[in-house]
């Protein structure tokens, strides 16, 4: 998908947009925002919101890009913006549900379950496909169950096998504490999810797209 | 040894270092914890089986196209530096957004009408909102200055107490000094040198002890006065309320505007 520059590093695509060739950033955006959507996707649960993290992220990539300058890895340090935004994100409307629950009990949005194009391939039995439907909506609940940071920190270690110290910075915390977060996470996760635990084997033939 | 709780487990599996080698010999010899972590491993395989929805073939030419205007709005992104590090802890957020629409303001008032137009709308807006932030800094420095320069010892006072003067010239060097350095990397010329100059004023009442005699008060006010600082901060607020009256939109708008500011 790269059409300013197959051979442009990353590295030279940041030196030749802050030079100021504005369009080469299109070559890390094009390298990158898949990788950001899907971490954002599994931070926020639900599409339009993981697009907006990624909007998001790749403009403030633009606005802080020399402050990148001597960084290893284009790839982690906009991922790392987006996982900060997607935090926030996170916090702000875990305190606005928090709010509206008060009130009128559980909003129900989320993650888009579509377990038709999820299992496309595999050709799935309608009794896995309910298996898969309802192992998803349950990791939905689990997952929207979790505090921003718990979230946070089990998408950016599991998913994205980010290191504890890259997580730790995201969250404003330290390792050991950090590690702890993941730890709750975990516990919690699977407290929610055990009862379906004979729908595992389900679960793994069900796979993922990315 | 004991089992492995279910703590030490998950760090097992996570790749905890720590209690590493017993953790694996205990499992060696444990069927019931190799069990229990089987079942957390299904946990984590639960998760991978989480779908996450193809954005489709063409995505990232999607994100580029949604993004790539965004950019371009964007153009006076040398200020960004201005919100980073240690300028931002000394002046605050708030000051640095300020300062950067109000340079905006300036560097679109010195493009092509056709650049200028483009750019206009939230610019104008904040530009407005920014020439009311510094012509506020210079209108700060100057009560400072003026309550100095007016202040007369009483006979025989021996202490004279400028701790109030003092402490708000110790926030407004800050505050200055980004101003000063945003002016000179933006090319204006004169507001920087107005600028150092009062920088150097304020600096000057910023070391001052908190209790100054009759003697070194004297010798301050002459300082203030020597460097005309006074009237030319003046002559800058004034150019600044000029543009400020120059850019309203709308009589509309400009009354409730003034309204928000007055409160300010």
């Amino acid at each position: 998908m790269e059409t300013a520059g197959v051979e442009t590093s990353d590295a030279e695509a940041v030196e030749r947009t802050l030079a100021g060739a504005r369009d080469t950033y299109r070559v890390l955006v094009e390298r990158h925002s898949r990788n950001v959507f899907r971490m954002a996707y599994r931070m926020t649960g639900n599409r339009q919101d993981a697009e907006e993290v990624v909007q998001e992220a790749f403009l403030r990539g633009y606005q802080k890009l020399r402050q990148f300058q001597g960084q290893a890895n284009f790839g982690t340090w906009v991922y790392r913006i987006a996982a900060n935004y997607a935090i926030d994100r996170l916090r702000t409307k875990h305190a606005e549900q928090s709010r509206r629950q008060v009130a009128s009990g559980p909003q129900e949005d989320g993650l888009e379950i579509d377990p038709l194009m999820s299992a496309k391939d595999l050709a799935p039995s309608p009794e896995r496909l309910a298996a898969s439907a309802q192992l998803a909506e349950k990791m939905k609940e689990a997952l929207d169950a979790l505090s921003p940071a718990e979230r946070t920190a089990i998408v950016m270690r599991h998913w994205e096998g980010c290191a504890i110290e890259e997580i730790a910075a995201v969250l404003k915390s330290n390792t050991n504490a950090t590690k702890n977060t993941v730890f709750r996470a975990v516990a919690k996760l699977r407290k929610a999810l055990e009862p379906y635990a004979g729908g595992m084997g389900a679960a793994r033939a069900m796979g993922s797209e990315s | 040894m004991n089992h492995l709780n279910e703590e030490e487990l998950i760090a097992y599996r996570d790749g905890e270092e720590k209690g590493r080698a017993e953790a694996a010999a205990h499992l060696g010899e444990c069927p019931e914890c190799r069990k229990e972590l089987a079942r957390i491993e299904a946990v984590f395989a639960a998760l991978d089986a989480m779908p996450v929805p193809d954005p489709g073939a063409d995505y990232e030419r999607r994100v580029w196209q949604q993004l790539e205007p965004r950019l371009r709005e964007r153009r006076a992104r040398w200020w960004e530096g201005l919100f980073e590090g240690r300028r931002l802890a000394a002046v605050g957020a708030m000051a640095a957004l300020m300062l950067a629409a109000y340079f905006i303001g300036i560097r679109v008032g010195r493009n092509t009408p056709g650049d200028a137009a483009r750019v206009a709308g939230t610019e104008k807006v904040r530009e407005r909102v920014l020439v009311v932030a510094v012509g506020e800094h210079l209108g700060k420095s100057e009560m400072v200055l003026v309550e100095l320069s007016n202040t007369e010892p009483r006979k025989g006072e021996k202490l004279i107490n400028i701790s109030s003067e003092q402490k708000r010239a110790q926030g407004l060097v800050e505050e200055n000094r980004l101003y000063r350095q945003t002016a000179l990397q933006e090319g204006d010329q004169a507001m920087a040198s107005t600028l150092d100059e009062l920088e150097r004023v304020l600096q000057d009442i910023a070391n001052s002890p908190d209790e100054v005699t009759p003697a070194q008060f004297e010798s301050l006010q002459k300082r203030i006065e020597a460097k005309g600082i006074l009237f030319k901060v003046r002559v800058v607020n004034q150019d600044l309320r000029e543009r400020e009256k120059n850019d309203r939109p709308s009589p509309t708008q400009g009354n409730s505007e003034t309204k928000e500011r007055n409160k300010v």
